[in-house]
């Protein structure tokens, strides 16, 4: 069934966008990634306009992930209180983050910027979590009475300004979860994505949080970024696709609660395994498409206007 | 019963009009095109004849057909090495491009088409972009207007399909053109030349009126000129679709 969409102003197929929609919403609800990494760049592929597709991506990440953090309320696996200084960062950091794309935009190299960035970040982000989660599994198989090493103290927990995070039991200053929820919010708005595959290791690794919260906090702080970036991009550029939007998340909706029921029956090491092998998966695209000639080396914008 | 409705339309056309040499009369198989939601492209026909007070002349008589969308500027980037990563470098705005074009002709145009004629009625595909320093008439031509041709006739933006039109007995002609499902809105120019001995002799122009309708027309609106509405709009929605879904998997599982 082929619907033409009002805002991308090209018809696609209605099948494929759920489609599209459900595989990454399961990934969103396994992962606790928003899943954007994936879907702007499926969205460029199937003639979505760029601008378009990284705006509605944005809206769609919101109900994928408000579908996500429910499952989570009820399993009672969210931080409120990490999420909403991770928020507060990140409202902050998307702010910040829009000031500096429209800048680089200015500059007239924001593509090439959008793909480094994402080389850059999923390279080691991806490659990150891949030793270690693999370290994790094979430490867990050959001696597996061994007790869990404890998270040793580090920088994170020399700085001042103290906070009680009960539900993941830690005991940190404010500024590290803040400064993470920033970082988060600028890369978020830049490269047009929630920003959950940088999050959830950052919550992991910096943090010290137990991955068993991670997951139900990130979309937390995902949901207000985004819901953020929707806004400004709504305002800004009228480039959020309603009907787009609509079909990409009524198949992320229903793929984020099955994902979350899958992610019940894997170990936290496998699933990080996974995901990195995927974040792995998506840089070594990327990365290529900068490396090989292009078999179209001239490409089209709209002109006029600047 | 379309094709006897078509000669009956002529007829009256012909009638109509003031004697004058050769004229052509044409009509649209529809003015307007609506984009609905499940709009997936549209064919139009094109159709008319040949007005004479006298015998037509020995030489050959050709048709040729054009459809334009509105012009755009369309800025062109051209990709080069550096530092071993492929990076935009050299870019050039065309000042006036359409987002389409078709072209139907009875005979391939460069045998039935001057330059000059070309020129005056801006009819080929690289006429009707316009760069903006004046294109070198024959020779080398810019890299960057061949690019928006080439990019656009693969995307089937950009249709040329010579000796496409039926040609009736010198007077009666008719062609098809495949608007794709991509299209945008707005007045599409459509223009039909007749030509003898490489000139033109006589030229019809009418427009087809592409719109958005219905929920379309009033999605785009509300985005364009309540920009703040929507975007609360589009969350309201995202929100209540992710509460729906959370919602229908807990009734399922119980």
């Amino acid at each position: 069934m082929q619907i033409y969409l009002p805002i991308a102003e090209v018809s696609v197929n209605a099948f494929l966008l759920l489609g599209l929609g459900g595989m990454v919403g399961i990934l969103s609800g396994m992962f606790g990634v928003g899943g954007g990494f994936l879907m702007t760049p499926l969205l460029f592929f199937i003639g979505i306009p760029p601008a378009v597709a990284v705006a509605t991506e944005a809206n769609q990440i919101v109900a994928s992930s408000f579908s996500g953090v429910l499952a989570h309320l009820r399993r009672r696996t969210v931080d409120f209180k990490m999420g909403g200084v991770l928020m507060a960062g990140g409202i902050v950091g998307a702010a910040l983050g829009i000031v500096l794309f429209n800048f680089l935009k200015s500059l007239g190299q924001v593509e090439l910027l959008i793909s480094l960035c994402y080389v850059v970040f999923l390279g080691v982000v991806g490659s990150l979590m891949f030793i270690e989660s693999v370290r994790a599994i094979r430490r867990s198989r050959s001696s597996g009475a061994m007790p869990p090493k404890r998270r040793q103290r580090s920088w994170v927990h020399a700085l001042p300004m103290k906070m009680k995070f009960r539900t993941s039991g830690l005991y940190i200053s404010v500024f590290p979860p803040l400064l993470v929820g920033c970082v988060v919010g600028v890369l978020a708005a830049i490269m047009g994505v929630g920003g959950g595959f940088i999050m959830v290791p950052a919550m992991i690794y910096i943090l010290g949080m137990p991955t068993k919260v991670v997951v139900g906090t990130s979309l937390l702080q995902i949901i207000a970024v985004t819901a953020f970036t929707t806004l400004m991009h709504a305002t800004t550029n009228q480039t959020v696709d309603m009907a787009l939007a609509l079909l990409l998340l009524i198949g992320g909706v229903v793929g984020a609660q099955i994902g979350t029921r899958i992610g019940v029956y894997l170990k936290a090491e496998q699933l990080r395994v996974l995901l990195a092998i995927m974040v792995l998966a998506v840089c070594l695209k990327l990365a290529l498409d900068l490396l090989i000639q292009p078999s179209e080396l001239y490409s089209l914008g709209a002109g006029g206007g600047h | 019963m379309i094709r006897r409705l078509i000669s009956l339309l002529i007829l009256c056309l012909l009638a109509a009009l003031p004697a004058r040499g050769e004229e052509v009369v044409a009509g649209l198989s529809q003015t307007d095109v609506a984009i609905t939601t499940t709009f997936k492209g549209s064919e139009i026909l094109i159709f008319g004849a040949v007005k004479r007070d006298k015998p037509a002349p020995e030489d050959k008589l050709d048709v040729i057909i054009t459809v334009s969308s509105h012009l755009t500027p369309v800025l062109v980037r051209k990709k080069e090495r550096k530092l071993g990563i492929w990076v935009n470098a050299e870019s050039a705005e065309i000042d006036f491009a359409p987002t389409f074009y078709a072209i139907r002709s009875t005979a391939p145009l460069n045998e039935i088409l001057s330059p000059a004629a070309d020129l005056q009625h801006s009819i080929s595909v690289p006429r009707a972009i316009r760069a903006h320093d004046a294109q070198p008439s024959g020779g080398t031509r810019d890299p960057f207007v061949e690019a928006v041709i080439r990019i656009r006739t693969d995307q089937g933006a950009y249709q040329v399909q010579e000796e496409s039109i039926e040609l009736t007995e010198d007077t009666l002609f008719r062609a098809n053109v495949e608007l794709p499902s991509n299209l945008t809105e707005g007045d599409y120019r459509t223009r039909i030349f007749l030509l003898r001995n490489n000139q033109v002799i006589d030229a019809y122009e009418t427009t087809l009126d592409v719109r958005k309708v219905g929920l379309e027309r009033w999605i785009y609106n509300l985005a364009h000129e309540h920009s703040l509405i929507y975007g609360l709009l589009s969350l309201i929605i995202a929100i209540a679709a992710g509460w729906g879904a959370s919602a229908f998997f807990r009734l399922l599982k119980n």
